[in-house]
């Protein structure tokens, strides 16, 4: 992965930043020790790194519109920071950026159950909102797996999404408002505890635009009443097709699961190896959750089955009590960490059209076959977001320029059948330079001439989402 | 001019000399502009509609009803509740579906599944250089590159044309039924909308109509709507014993969605989105024929001409749109916001081809 070369002028500045922003900021706000940046020099996609000129950790909007302002002027790259979470490097600095984490900005400023919403601060864990309203009997719906220290900061900039966004949509659907201070510094109020933009659905373009154009401070998040009940089954398959065809019929046939997740046999066994959460030993396994009262998750379980019973399942295990859910959620939800046990891997979002998936699946299996690497598949199905792992070994040299190239042959293939480069994940710098497979210049031009009226130095995460030379003019 | 492909349409924007007045249906003439009509229902069609993925692509200039008669026909309806505003501003026309979306048109589902903006999964554009642009695509979740198919939902034509527009779909409703409780004043049923939108019984409506009173649908499957319409009827005694419609329940969201009780009233129409529980104390200051949507987070309003509502329902979180009438059209924002709009409507408009001629709002 390319990464532009740092700007000397601005490495040459770096004393001169740093005692700025010690200027307007607290003395713990500021961090310049290299052994202390060293903790910001990647996220979770680790297999890239580079330490950053300095780190600033503001408490308040205030604070992070003067540390913007300060780097406005000497015109320093900023790159936001939530918890580090993101898998496509969208939180990776340069040598010549400034990194400003809003982890320290974590309180609840306003429950309001009568107008269904809270508003955070942005630092604050995704979990962390749903606990602050469990108590009343509400909860925040997009919840991806890495919920418990991922924050809604990076949930917005990513438009993350997570298992049951099938029924409650991603994080764009959830959210009402945000504080926004741009790269100059001024702070912005977008949307409130109201539907829908009066004028221009500014809110809509800020999410997921990938830290690029503006830091997010605070967060107005629509909540919602908790179900009164919640209730998955497992199906088990002898193929990838018949499960897919399942999939496709349940969607059809009228109703609505919350979840419906597959899993595939490199994963299954996998995930059985190391969670024993006892799933049966099969090619293709769904996770299907349906919600309501006791009668109503009776009548829609009812019809999942009369409609898996036609595809022959090797077995269909509804679960009767809440440790039987537990244990079907179990192996899915331990899913990346069993793989993490075993291999290295990296973790591809493509998404495809749902009726694409048996023929996607096979594809995938002989593109890895060919490049002599092995891929499990565990994925959001309903929705067609897929999440194949390319298992690799990181002390083989070569071994991870091969899994790249395999994990861009998928990715080409999922936009080759009408899907996409990422369903959740956001592109940062991981699928940057495949931006033209999916779309054309003309399209990301004008992408990109938004962030020209958000950030007109290109400062704010500037090597991120699109092509390097495609920006190249632009970022200063 | 009619444009009858997206290449015409882009050749079409390209050869303008000045303001074009972007006509849909021409059903919702909020935005008034000027200059040479430029017609989008020559850009029809359905381009690909995949039951088993809930997915559909249809040209912009795609007629409304054919679209619903075409999903009907499949059991299936867009992800959100389009409504029809005609008969409430006074246009005659066929809604189109292009202009549904550049109105970000949302009906009582608004509260249960969404807006327009939040089933939209893509979108193509013609902008004011007369280039032919992409966002989005046909799957249901795309993070890939920013969003520009919501900055184009509600920006009433300002930024380009509509070409295509790709929507998430769902299932039909296997049945719905709707409580109604009579007698209720606008503010006790801001009250009793509240309490059944935080109950967990999943309602798709919540609304009010003079001489109806507070409605609450519920829609799902047979057994599962029998179940919830005893569950919230009791949820709900507290508000009076709930009447339940059943035959009636399609009929009673129709009229909501078109503000049946506010057709040919005279006056100007003035649609405001708020924090629902500001509704009681905003539609006593209106003092005015109102409806309410959203559980009261919409409120319809027909003032007599001349009176600055917005002033008048002030203090409000929210913004109000002058939808039939003289006036500002669009709520006055943060001067901050203001500039940015200004700043994207130079960059995708730069002519002023869409804007130059905008109502007396902007
Ligand atoms: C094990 C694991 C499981 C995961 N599961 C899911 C999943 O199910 N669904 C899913 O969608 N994602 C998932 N992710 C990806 C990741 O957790 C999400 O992208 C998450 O939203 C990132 O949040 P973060 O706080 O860690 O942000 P970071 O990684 O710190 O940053 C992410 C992006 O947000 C920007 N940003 C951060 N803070 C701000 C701010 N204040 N203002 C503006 N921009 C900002 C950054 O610049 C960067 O571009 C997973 C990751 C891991 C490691």
């Amino acid at each position: 992965m390319q990464m532009p070369v740092p700007n000397p002028a601005i490495l040459a500045k770096k004393a001169a930043v740093v005692a700025a922003l010690r200027a307007v900021l607290p003395a713990d706000a500021v961090i310049d020790a290299p052994e202390e940046t060293r903790a910001y020099e990647c996220d979770a996609l680790a297999a890239y790194r580079a330490q950053p000129l300095a780190v600033v950790l503001p408490r308040t909007t205030g604070e992070v519109a003067a540390a913007l302002k300060v780097c406005h002027g000497f015109a320093v790259p900023v790159v936001p920071r939530g918890a580090g979470t993101s898998l496509a490097g969208g939180a990776m600095p340069t040598e010549d950026a400034v990194i400003l984490g809003v982890a320290r900005m974590t309180a609840v400023l306003e429950v309001d159950t009568a107008n269904r919403f809270i508003r955070v601060e942005a630092g604050r864990t995704n979990l962390a909102v749903t606990a602050a309203v469990e108590s009343e009997g509400f909860f925040y719906a997009p919840d991806p797996s890495s919920q418990l220290a991922c924050l809604i900061a990076g949930n917005i900039a990513m438009n993350s999404g997570g298992a049951h966004c099938l029924k409650y949509g991603v994080t764009t659907n959830n959210l009402l408002g945000v504080t926004l201070v741009t790269m100059a510094g001024e702070v912005l109020e977008i949307g409130g505890p109201w539907n829908d933009a009066g004028g221009f659905d500014l809110l809509g373009l800020v999410c997921g635009s990938e830290g690029q154009l503006g830091v997010v401070t605070e967060a107005t998040l629509r909540i919602l009443p908790k179900p009164e009940g919640a209730r998955p089954v497992l199906i088990g398959f002898d193929s990838n097709a018949v499960a897919g065809a399942c999939v496709a019929d349940i969607i059809r046939a009228g109703v609505l699961p919350v979840a419906i997740e597959f899993m595939d046999r490199p994963c299954i066994r996998a995930t059985e190896d190391f969670a024993h959460a006892g799933y049966p030993d099969c090619e293709a396994l769904l996770i299907v959750e349906v919600e309501g009262g006791e009668a109503e998750i009776a009548e829609q379980l009812g019809l999942i089955r009369q409609i898996a019973m036609r595809h022959a399942p090797v077995e269909f295990r509804e679960s009767r009590s809440e440790e039987e859910s537990r244990k079907i959620w179990l192996g899915r939800k331990s899913a990346f960490g069993a793989m993490g046990q075993i291999n290295d891997y990296v973790c591809l979002d493509g998404t495809i059209p749902v009726s694409a998936l048996p023929q996607v699946l096979s594809r995938i299996a002989e593109l890895a076959k060919t490049a002599g690497l092995e891929v499990a598949n565990v994925f959001h199905a309903g929705d067609g977001n897929m999440h194949p792992l390319i298992l690799y070994n990181a002390n083989l040299p070569g071994d991870l320029e091969r899994c790249e190239a395999l994990g861009a042959d998928i990715l080409r293939l999922c936009v080759e059948v009408g899907g996409c480069l990422t369903g959740e994940h956001g592109v940062g710098i991981e699928k940057r330079d495949l931006m033209l497979t999916q779309f054309n210049g003309v399209d990301l031009e004008a992408q990109m001439r938004v962030k020209d009226v958000f950030d007109p130095l290109w400062l704010l995460n500037p090597a991120k989402v699109f092509p390097l030379d495609l920006s190249a003019e632009r970022r200063c | 001019m009619k444009p009858r492909d997206e290449s015409e349409l882009a050749e079409a924007i390209r050869a303008a000399a000045g303001p074009l007045r972007v006509a849909g249906g021409g059903t919702r003439p909020v935005v008034r502009a000027q200059g040479d009509a430029l017609h989008t229902n020559g850009l029809t069609g359905v381009h690909l509609y995949e039951p088993a993925a809930l997915t559909l692509v249809v040209g912009a200039g795609t007629p409304l009803a054919e679209v619903e008669a075409l999903l009907a026909g499949e059991r299936q309806r867009l992800g959100f509740e389009p409504v029809r505003w005609g008969a409430l501003l006074g246009a005659v026309g066929e809604s189109t579906i292009g202009g549904v979306v550049a109105a970000n048109v949302s009906g009582p589902r608004r509260v249960q599944t969404g807006a327009c903006r939040d089933a939209l999964i893509g979108a193509r554009f013609v902008d004011g250089r007369g280039e032919v642009v992409k966002s989005g695509g046909r799957v249901m979740k795309n993070v890939t590159g920013y969003d520009l198919v919501k900055l184009m939902t509600g920006s009433w034509g300002q930024l380009g044309v509509l070409s295509e527009v790709a929507f998430k779909l769902q299932p039909a409703a296997a049945s719905e039924a709707t409580l109604v409780l009579e007698g209720l004043d606008a503010g006790e049923a801001v009250a009793a909308m509240a309490a059944a939108l935080g109950s967990p019984f999943d309602v798709s409506g919540a609304g009010w109509m003079p001489d109806v009173g507070a409605m609450l649908r519920l829609e799902g499957l047979a057994e599962s709507v029998a179940y919830r319409v005893a569950r919230l009827s009791a949820a709900l005694a507290r508000f009076g014993t709930a009447r339940i419609e059943r035959e009636g329940s399609g009929a009673l969201w129709r009229a909501l969605g078109e503000v049946a009780p506010l057709h040919g009233l005279a006056g100007v129409v003035w649609r405001f989105s708020l924090k629902p529980s500001e509704a009681p104390r905003v539609v006593a200051r209106l003092d005015c024929p109102v409806v309410l949507d959203w559980g009261g987070g919409l409120i319809w309003a027909v003032l007599p001409e001349g009176i600055d509502a917005r002033a008048l329902a002030a203090p409000y979180s929210g913004h109000a749109t002058l939808m039939r009438g003289k006036g500002v059209v669009f709520q006055p924002e943060a001067p901050a916001v203001t500039a940015l709009g200004n700043g994207l409507r130079a960059k995708f408009d730069p002519r002023g081809l869409f804007s130059g001629g905008v109502g007396d709002g902007i």
